[in-house]
């Protein structure tokens, strides 16, 4: 070897020795500023409670109760109402793997959890709504007219509209667990439908119920946006609209800390139960992929898997529909050219590219750190691992809401507190998105790592060469599923914007529930369907890019 | 570094400890210069991490490893004069033939005409040319390692560190592969460091061989020494057992 490249290669190792500190020192900025994020609200809860502690104390009524009673209780029914129809949904069509349009169904299962809430919540108006498209034969069936659906009914329903196909898709997971030679071996012996589902199908969905129970529990005690829209008045409120409805209508933001400090508890007690149960908290858009299962269903049970699958397809589809229905009679034309429409909609992709890309970032930093510090074998880079592997699940305990109503107390005296909304949604969306961005980004990354590693440290690729030549061939893929996976969550969200907007920052789905509120109808779906299409186009190409970078 | 092209250069290791997790290996090994020696030793026994100490993949805990008379203990593992290949993942999955190979003139893959040149003459000495526009997923498993050895031609260090390479191939292919090997060895005066399964392998193109059981070094010789009369009684032990599964598995 010449002096030269002794030389050029030393210098390379050098990179590659910083190069990883690089990494750790990324992975450390990025838990910092999640850190950052979350502890100034924290302070600015703690602030506040120590200020007012009395008027704190004092929010501990009877309506608190009825309020933490109720989060509570619609939590318990929807996941009951989600879960157990999703158990003979779920079984239903895995004994169908020939089901006409079965992958069809199932991509439309897959729908709901990339639709924002508010827009699943103006479909299920439209239809069900006191002036919905079946407000006429409903009122004919129960003999008066239809009263609309508001309150507990209403949150039922949205809540099984978006947990029922995302229990069955958990469920059908489980069940595709099942060894081919099981069923092999349950056909050899004759057995039938009951035994087969005792014996076989059962205790595969009973290992997955109470991680698919626990989440969606998790997911209907955090629900903002459909009981704010859906829910009606103080008798159908939960914790996180109370938060809201403290700091934006009543200005009582000691009420507001007790609130937002029992709606922690209660995340953390889920969670953490969660956690026992072993729950997987990061749910993924992958759908399953069903074997060869060897059974031959009899007629009757033919029949009656086909009505199943079709009773939850129209549910699932009813509220899709209705909104492509109801959003068609709005007035585009108008719509459009409305300044108002069209700054909402750039300030939301705008909002929504920022948020996804800081994500995508935050995500890449933490992998990075990771898999650095897992190379490391000290104790401390031991620690640093288990907190960039795992940090990602903890932001799910800190509702947005939550993290939202701190920083408006932090900052509410400011001035300044309407002034920061677009960097409150930015931030805010991109921590909220960053658990589902580390989901499509981390495998690969460390498949990658895995693959390359020895071979960069052996060729002196590093630095700027590694990540053009190596890294990003292998990792453009997953960063835009995960991309575009964070734009979506960051455009239909409503939860950091209904408490930091205002008439300066308006995002879609403020403009939208703002337009609900002034009962312009026609404005509202016209809004809801252009909102859905964005989020849906969005998951597309999540869902194309995720398969390209798998083949 | 000068390396004599006549006589290579040796690698030593001394008195080197290493230990992660419960296992703890102590090696003391000279491997002599411009020839090659077959590592040896039942799984587990540490064939692997001397390789990755040797290339700097693993740090030990205290003692040296020296190339010629240099002290590589400190170096990572790109400035240090050896080349290595695994027995897969060698190549960028994602890079043509050509361009995996021209990595190992450039890490930025920047390359000169006179690059150009000897990824051209790298890619003939392994039978290779025609191919230089392949994806490694278009290549044959031999074809695959052969780009590596490729590589390693460009590079042009003194040292090869090979962790089973061949051990995924067919038979005839793998005798292809080893006969290579010697050839290039013998051309270019290498060092050469060879984990194997294989006694046969070791028989064929290994002058010396150092066997190793429980993370250290309990026997090295000449390979003629090893397979003859007076050879180690470990080693006796290791190929008798693998000679007797051959039988088992034959019946």
């Amino acid at each position: 070897m010449s002096q030269d490249t002794q030389a050029t290669a030393q210098a390379d190792g050098f990179l590659v020795a910083t190069g990883s500190d690089g990494r750790l020192l990324a992975g450390a900025i990025a838990l910092l500023g999640i850190a950052v994020l979350i502890g100034g609200a924290i302070l600015g809860l703690l602030l506040e409670g120590v200020r007012d502690f009395g008027g704190a104390l004092a929010a501990f009524d009877s309506y608190l109760f009825r309020i933490v009673w109720f989060t509570l209780w619609q939590a318990v029914l929807s996941t009951v109402l989600s879960v157990v129809p999703a158990i003979v949904v779920a079984r239903a069509l895995s004994r169908h793997p020939t089901f006409p349009g079965r992958a069809l169904i199932l991509r439309l299962f897959a729908l709901p959890l990339a639709l924002p809430a508010i827009v699943a919540a103006l479909g299920i108006l439209a239809l069900l709504g006191r002036a919905g498209l079946l407000a006429v034969p409903l009122s004919a069936l129960s003999g008066g007219t239809w009263p609309g659906i508001y309150g507990l009914s209403g949150i039922l329903v949205a809540h099984v509209f978006f947990n029922l196909p995302l229990a069955t898709r958990l469920l059908l997971e489980a069940l595709d667990t099942v060894p081919s030679d099981q069923w092999r071996l349950a056909s050899q012996l004759g057995m039938r439908s009951l035994s087969t589902f005792r014996l076989i199908e059962w205790p595969a969905m009973r290992a997955a119920l109470p991680g698919a129970a626990g989440l969606v529990f998790m997911l209907c005690v955090t629900s903002f946006t459909i009981v704010l829209t859906l829910g009606g008045g103080p008798a159908a409120t939960t914790l996180e609209v109370a938060i809201y409805q403290a700091l934006r209508f009543d200005f009582d933001p000691a009420r507001a800390v007790t609130f937002t400090v029992l709606q922690v508890a209660l995340t953390v007690l889920v969670m953490l139960v969660l956690a026992r149960l072993g729950a997987n908290t990061a749910v993924d858009a992958n759908l399953p992929v069903t074997r060869r299962k060897f059974i031959s269903p009899g007629y009757a049970e033919r029949s009656l898997n086909a009505g199943i699958i079709l009773l939850a397809l129209a549910f699932v589809a009813g509220p899709i529909a209705a909104t492509v229905v109801a959003g068609l009679s709005a007035d585009f034309a108008r719509l459009l050219t409305e300044p108002a429409v069209r700054q909402a909609t750039t300030t939301s992709i705008v909002l929504a590219i920022l948020s996804a890309l800081l994500s995508v970032m935050v995500a890449l930093s933490l992998a990075a750190a990771r898999r650095a510090a897992a190379a490391k074998r000290s104790k401390p880079a031991r620690v640093f691992e288990a907190v960039a592997g795992t940090g990602a699940g903890f932001v799910l305990v800190v509702p947005p809401i939550v993290i939202g109503a701190g920083w408006f107390i932090l900052l509410r005296h400011t001035g300044a507190v309407f002034a920061v909304a677009p960097a409150m949604v930015v931030f805010v969306n991109a921590v909220m998105a960053m658990p589902f961005v580390i989901r499509a980004i981390r495998p690969a990354f460390d498949a990658a790592a895995e693959r390359n590693d020895r071979l960069c440290a052996q060729l002196g690729i590093s630095g700027w060469n590694r990540t053009r030549l190596i890294d990003w061939p292998a990792l453009r893929g997953p960063i835009a599923t995960g991309l575009a996976f964070a734009m979506a969550l960051s455009l239909g969200d409503l939860g950091v914007i209904a408490l930091f907007g205002s008439d300066a920052v308006q995002t879609l789905p403020y403009l939208l529930l703002a337009r609900m509120g002034s009962y312009r109808t026609d404005d509202a779906a016209g809004l809801a369907l252009l909102l859905g299409l964005l989020c849906l186009a969005l998951i597309f190409l999540a869902d194309r890019f995720g398969a390209k970078g798998a083949s | 570094m000068t390396v004599d092209p006549k006589t290579g250069t040796d690698v030593r290791l001394d008195n080197l400890h290493f230990s992660y997790a419960s296992a703890s290996m102590r090696f003391d090994a000279v491997f002599p210069a411009g020839a090659i020696s077959a590592v040896m030793g039942a799984s587990g026994s540490g064939k692997s991490t001397l390789l990755n100490l040797v290339a700097g993949f693993e740090t030990p805990d205290s003692g040296r490893i020296l190339i010629g008379n240099e002290d590589v203990t400190d170096l990572p593992p790109a400035a240090r004069p050896v080349s290595m290949m695994f027995q897969e993942n060698n190549l960028f999955a994602h890079l043509d033939v050509e361009k995996n190979v021209g990595l190992g003139c450039s890490p930025s893959l920047r390359l000169t005409d006179a690059d150009r040149a000897a990824i051209a003459a790298a890619l003939s000495r392994t039978g290779l040319t025609g191919k230089e526009g392949r994806l490694p997923r278009e290549l044959s498993g031999g074809e695959r390692q052969r780009v590596a050895l490729a590589r390693v031609l460009v590079r042009n260090r003194p040292v090869l560190l090979l962790d089973e390479p061949f051990g995924s191939l067919g038979p005839a292919l793998r005798l292809d592969m080893l006969d290579l090997l010697r050839e290039v060895q013998a051309e270019r005066s290498l060092t050469v460091l060879f984990v194997t399964h294989q006694p046969e392998d070791a028989r064929r193109i290994a002058e010396h061989i150092v066997f190793l059981a429980e993370g250290t070094v309990v026997a090295a010789d000449r390979t003629k020494t090893f397979f003859g009369e007076g050879g180690p009684q470990e080693f006796k032990h290791y190929i008798g057992d693998e000679i007797t599964n051959f039988a088992r598995k034959r019946t």
